[in-house]
Order: C-alpha cells, then sequence, then structure tokens
C-alpha cells in the first residue's frame, strides 16, 4: 500500500549552525569574532560556566540579583506581618507580660522566611530567565551536541538572526576555528 | 601539565590529578552506571531494616505515648533532643562546605561539596523526626505551624520553639534546593552518557532540558552565589536557634549567651568528622583518589583542629563564667555536670572532643588516612555526649526532692539506632544513583578551564 502525499506537510525548518570547538579557549577567541561580527541570536555551550566568556559574547549582566532582592523583601515582610498579625489582630494572648510588638522576638521568623523566599526565588528565577524547564530543543537533535556535558565547547547560530543565512554562518564558523560544523534542523 | 607532588611545600597542591575533562566525567559518572555491586545491596538491606525498625518504634510510640521513653520530670527532654541536635549539628558541614567556602572562592571544595551537600539534607530529615514525634500527639502536630484551624488559635511565636520550626524547616528546604541546583548540570551529563530508556527518561525529566548555554550559565552562577551568600547566614542562625531552646529558658546550665556561637562551632565541628568518615569510605570504594585527594583530607582536619579548640575553649569558658558570676545555682550546675552524677559523660566529651583533635597539630596524623578515621568517629561520639551533658543537666533541678537518674529505655536506644538505617538508606541511594561529585564544578576548577590556559606554556 503506498502512502499518499500528506497535504499540509512542513519542510524542516532550519534551527541553526552548529560548531564544536576543543578547549576553553579555542571557544573564548571563537565567540569574540562572532561577537565582532555583528550576530546577536547565539550561544555558547560549555561542560561548565567558563570565566569571563560574557565579555567574549558581549552579553549584559544577569537579572537574577533583582529578582531575588524582591523576594528577600517579600518574604522578610510576610514574617514579620504574619507575627504582627497573629498577635494584634488573630489571637491577642499575653504570656509572661511579654508586649504584643515584641519586635526582638520577631527577629528569627522575619530573617527565615526572608532566606526560604530568596532560595526558592534564586531557583526558580534561573529557570523561568533561562526558558527552563524545556525538555525538547532543536540541539538536541545533533548526536554530537552530547559531548557538551563532558569535554567539548559549541557555538550555535541561530536562524532567527537577522544576519543568518546557511552559508555565511558555516562559513563564519569555520574560519573561526570550528570543528564538525552541521546544519540543525528543528 | 605538571603533576605536582603533595608532599613539596613549593609548589600549590593541583586539586585533580588529571588534565582531561573526559577522565573527570568517567571517574565521576562511571560509578553511577555500573551493574549494582553484591556489597551494595547488603548495606542497602541493612539499612532499610534498620529505617523499618524506626518505623516500627515510632508506630509503637504512636499507639503507647511518650512513655516507652526514658523521659520523666524533671528530665523532660531525653535522648530525643540530644539525638535531634546531634543530627542537626551534623548537618551543619554541608552548608558551611558548599557556601563559606564557595565564597572564599576555596575551590578545593570542589571534592567534597556534593557529598556534604547530600549528608547535610539527610541529617536533617534525620532530625527531624524525634522533635516531631517528641510533642507526643503526633496527629497534632500541625498545631506548631501558623495554619487556620478549627479552634481559630494561632501559635506563639514569640516562643524560641516556633522559631524552631522555622529555622529547620527553611534550613531543610533551602539545603534541597541548593543540592537540586547543583545537580542539574551533572543531571545533564548522565542523561547525555545515558543507553537504557530508563535512564535517559529519568535523568532527562531532571535535568530539565540543561544544554549548557553560556546565557543560562550566568543566571546560573548568579543564582548559586546568591544561594550562597543567604546560606552562610542561615546556616550560622540555624544553630544559633537550635540554642536557644536551651539558652531562652531559665535553667542554671542553659541559660547562658555563649550558647550560639558554641553551638555553631560544635556543628561545623561534628559535621566536617562526619563528611571525613563518609569520604574516606567512599574513596576507597569508589576510586576517586584521583579528585578526593589527600590534600583535601588534611585540609578538613585543620577545620577539624580550629573547630574542636574552638568547642574546648568554650568549655573552659562555661566554667570559668560560673565560677566567675558568683551565682550559686550557675556554679552547683557546673560542678555537678563535670564532677556529678553523669562525670563519666563529661568525661568523654573532654577527651573527644577537646583532647582528640589535638593530635591533628601533627602533619603526619593529619594526612595519615585511618587515624583521621578514628579520631572522627571519636569527635562524633564526643559530640553525642556534649548534648547529653547539656540536655541532662535537667535531671537535677529546682527541688532536691525530685532530683532522679535518668537512663533510656530499649526503645530510646533502637530509635537511635533506627535513624542510622534512614540515613543511610538515602546515602546509598545517592552514592549509586547520582554523581557523588560536581563534575561541572571539578571540571571549571581545574587550570585547563581557564580560557586562558596554554598547556605548553612554562609561565602559566
Amino acid at each position: 500500500m503506498s502512502h499518499a502525499e500528506p497535504k499540509n506537510v512542513v519542510a524542516p525548518k532550519t534551527f541553526g549552525v552548529l560548531a564544536e570547538f576543543g578547549s576553553p579557549a579555542e571557544v573564548y577567541h571563537a565567540a569574540e569574532k562572532v561577537r565582532d561580527a555583528g550576530y546577536k541570536r547565539w550561544d555558547v555551550h560549555s561542560p561548565f560556566p567558563i570565566h569571563g566568556i560574557e565579555t567574549a559574547m558581549g552579553i549584559g549582566d544577569s537579572k537574577l540579583g533583582w529578582i531575588a532582592l524582591f523576594c528577600a523583601f517579600a518574604g522578610a515582610f510576610g514574617g514579620f506581618g504574619l507575627q504582627y498579625w497573629i498577635h494584634n489582630f488573630a489571637y491577642p494572648l499575653l504570656i509572661g507580660g511579654k508586649p504584643m510588638v515584641a519586635y526582638p522576638a520577631y527577629v528569627p521568623v522575619t530573617f527565615e522566611p526572608g532566606i526560604l523566599f530568596t532560595a526558592f526565588g534564586c531557583l526558580l528565577g534561573m529557570l523561568v530567565l533561562n526558558g527552563l524547564p524545556r525538555l525538547y530543543h532543536a540541539l538536541f537533535k545533533s548526536e554530537n551536541f552530547k559531548k557538551f556535558s563532558d569535554n567539548s565547547f559549541f557555538i550555535s547560530l541561530e536562524a532567527r538572526d537577522p544576519k543568518f543565512s546557511v552559508e555565511n554562518a558555516k562559513a563564519l564558523l569555520s574560519s573561526v576555528g570550528g570543528r564538525n560544523i552541521e546544519v540543525v534542523e528543528d | 601539565m605538571i603533576l605536582s607532588r603533595d608532599d613539596d611545600p613549593a609548589q600549590r597542591p593541583v586539586l585533580v590529578e588529571t588534565g582531561s575533562f573526559h577522565e573527570v566525567t568517567e571517574i565521576i559518572a562511571s560509578p553511577t552506571e555500573r551493574k549494582i555491586h553484591f556489597s551494595w545491596v547488603i548495606l542497602f538491606c541493612l539499612s532499610v531494616s534498620l529505617m523499618s525498625l524506626m518505623a516500627a518504634l515510632f508506630g509503637y510510640l504512636f499507639w503507647e505515648g511518650t512513655g516507652i521513653w526514658g523521659v520523666n520530670v524533671p528530665s523532660a527532654w531525653g535522648w530525643a533532643i540530644v539525638n535531634f541536635v546531634w543530627w542537626i549539628g551534623i548537618g551543619h558541614a554541608g552548608t558551611l562546605i558548599s557556601a563559606i567556602l564557595f565564597l572564599f572562592r576555596q575551590r578545593w571544595r570542589t571534592a567534597i561539596n556534593r557529598f556534604a551537600e547530600a549528608m547535610t539534607i539527610f541529617a536533617v530529615m534525620c532530625a527531624g523526626v524525634f522533635p516531631a514525634f517528641h510533642v507526643g500527639r503526633i496527629w497534632v502536630v500541625y498545631y506548631i505551624f501558623p495554619l487556620p484551624n478549627q479552634m481559630s488559635a494561632w501559635p506563639n511565636t514569640r516562643s524560641p520553639l516556633f522559631w524552631d520550626v522555622f529555622a529547620i524547616s527553611t534550613y531543610f528546604t533551602v539545603s534541597l534546593l541548593f543540592w537540586y541546583m547543583g545537580l542539574i548540570p551533572d543531571l545533564a551529563t548522565l542523561r547525555d552518557r545515558a543507553t537504557t530508556n530508563v535512564r535517559k527518561i529519568v535523568t532527562g525529566i531532571f535535568a530539565l532540558g540543561w544544554r549548557g548555554s553560556a546565557r543560562h550559565w550566568q543566571n546560573y552562577e548568579r543564582a548559586y552565589l546568591i544561594l550562597a551568600a543567604i546560606s552562610t547566614p542561615l546556616v550560622l542562625s540555624v544553630h544559633s536557634i537550635v540554642s536557644f531552646d536551651f539558652a531562652a529558658s531559665k535553667v542554671p546550665g542553659w541559660h547562658t549567651t555563649i550558647f550560639p556561637p558554641y553551638f555553631v562551632a560544635g556543628a561545623v565541628f561534628s559535621g566536617f568528622a562526619l563528611v571525613a568518615n563518609l569520604l574516606i569510605i567512599a574513596r576507597e570504594v569508589f576510586g576517586l583518589k584521583k579528585v578526593v585527594r589527600l590534600h583535601h583530607l588534611e585540609n578538613m582536619n585543620k577545620f577539624i583542629l580550629l573547630t574542636g579548640s574552638l568547642v574546648g575553649y568554650a568549655y573552659s569558658m562555661e566554667l570559668f563564667i560560673a565560677w566567675y558570676s558568683g551565682n550559686i545555682y550557675e556554679r552547683f550546675a557546673f560542678w555537678h555536670r563535670a564532677l556529678g552524677t553523669y562525670w563519666w559523660s563529661y568525661f568523654i566529651m573532654v577527651s573527644c572532643n577537646v583532647i582528640a583533635p589535638q593530635l591533628f597539630w601533627i602533619r603526619k596524623i593529619r594526612r595519615h588516612i585511618w587515624i583521621t578515621f578514628v579520631i572522627c568517629i571519636f569527635v562524633n561520639i564526643g559530640m553525642w555526649f556534649e548534648r547529653f551533658v547539656i540536655v541532662i543537666t535537667l535531671h537535677a533541678d529546682f527541688l532536691p526532692s525530685s532530683w532522679g537518674y535518668y537512663r533510656p529505655t530499649w526503645v530510646d536506644i533502637w530509635t537511635y539506632v533506627g535513624t542510622f538505617g534512614l540515613f543511610g538508606t538515602f546515602f546509598l541511594l545517592f552514592l549509586k544513583f547520582l554523581p557523588q561529585l560536581a563534575i561541572a564544578e571539578v571540571k571549571g576548577a581545574m587550570p585547563e578551564a581557564n580560557p586562558h590556559f596554554h598547556p605548553n606554556s612554562e609561565s602559566h
């Protein structure tokens, strides 16, 4: 039995071009050249964070600190407010003549929720900023890319970039020393 | 590259005895992929049996009430609180190693941090069961949380016992988040090496689709830095708050301002000792000697020496202040601790905590694996007795007619032994199924990871 050709088949879209590098130094210098070539939608993939790579890539500072700061204040105010509300509104209970607004005694339960909220803010904020969890990604189609978590370093130039064309990207990556250059389909 | 020898003081010791990232992956990831060894199964069965024993004894307690423990009035806090403080103290080394050493850029910590963090989480679990069941009526344990309830009652937030609930639960949660965050890149390594479908799916889900992007690493490193920065005051606060359970009461021998720093030093002391014990066994069994080096164990021993000396200083200062205060009840409490009914526990405490670690002044002993092992065991015994000495101060309270001799029952003893089963079960699962060392961090600490590293240059 022969299959009829489905009508609305979409031709595979190109995700981008991937190139492999052998060491942090190689990928660092290659990143500087890709940055200078004016690419915006591209990335470096490495098994560990490379010191100073954000300068080589020309990307700005992380915004995570602001998220963490907001969470810290939310937690601390929440903790203090909870105690204030309990002792002054919900259940005023006189114990040993202690004042209801015994703010020195409120310190531990102001501090601990502040820390707790900050910790959640750090982990979840990191995931949100990074667009994770995202179990599917076009790069995972490349068998060679699996080495990124072992001992290889990669640069991926994405088709979303206005400067992107497969030929240019391949030429740029090979001129900066990339090996095993491949086109990745989305 | 140059491999410096450990006994050559002219050269800074290298952290990892290899120049290859791939070898690091192999050393750390391959133990999780090997077939399960028979000895692991034996140990696991033993741990699960002990854990079941603990569960059964808690069931018995649930049925019968706290009368089956040795606690009485005035010794209302018996082994349960001793064990609680001992386990939670052990749990402090993990965060100390992860956070404080991270902030001080002590990169040798990469060899031990994953291990210590795992130990922290499991130790806090063991600690948590004791106060939970010590409340007596476990079915209304939710009273301690600020939850709306049928009585419209709320807890007294000005009490140290309430602070304790927040400190311990925050500490457990933050340690777990910190640990998991460190695991994400390493789970991606396991995912990319996985050969079976089950491994691919499980590691794939928990790795959250990590793809080592530099943009992601930037946020990741910032998150890690902030977590380390907040965990440092957290770890100091937790044991301080635990010590408030004692210090904020009006019992002679407990009502002292030295308790918070002294508890924290003791916690770090026992935590480092247990990390050293577990690490010594694991590096022999799993072949981690290239990454967990003698140099790392020596550094830990220096910490044990430092914190042991701090603890010794605290003991002598306690005695001095008791005498100097001129308060007869305070004087009696300390005289009775050292020379009274329970003199033998004070004796064990001092010899294990103060005298034994002083041997680490000698370099040969610091670098001798099995002497280190024995001293660390002594430290943990000593720290258990320290908490016993403090808690048992209660047995001679304000009214001499109610003084008595506290002794644990068989239930107390086997519940404590059972918590080792709880700890062992989780720790063995961790050893077998997760990377025991932080793969990405070990690689990042190698000289080859520096983008300005030149393999054939003498000057670098």
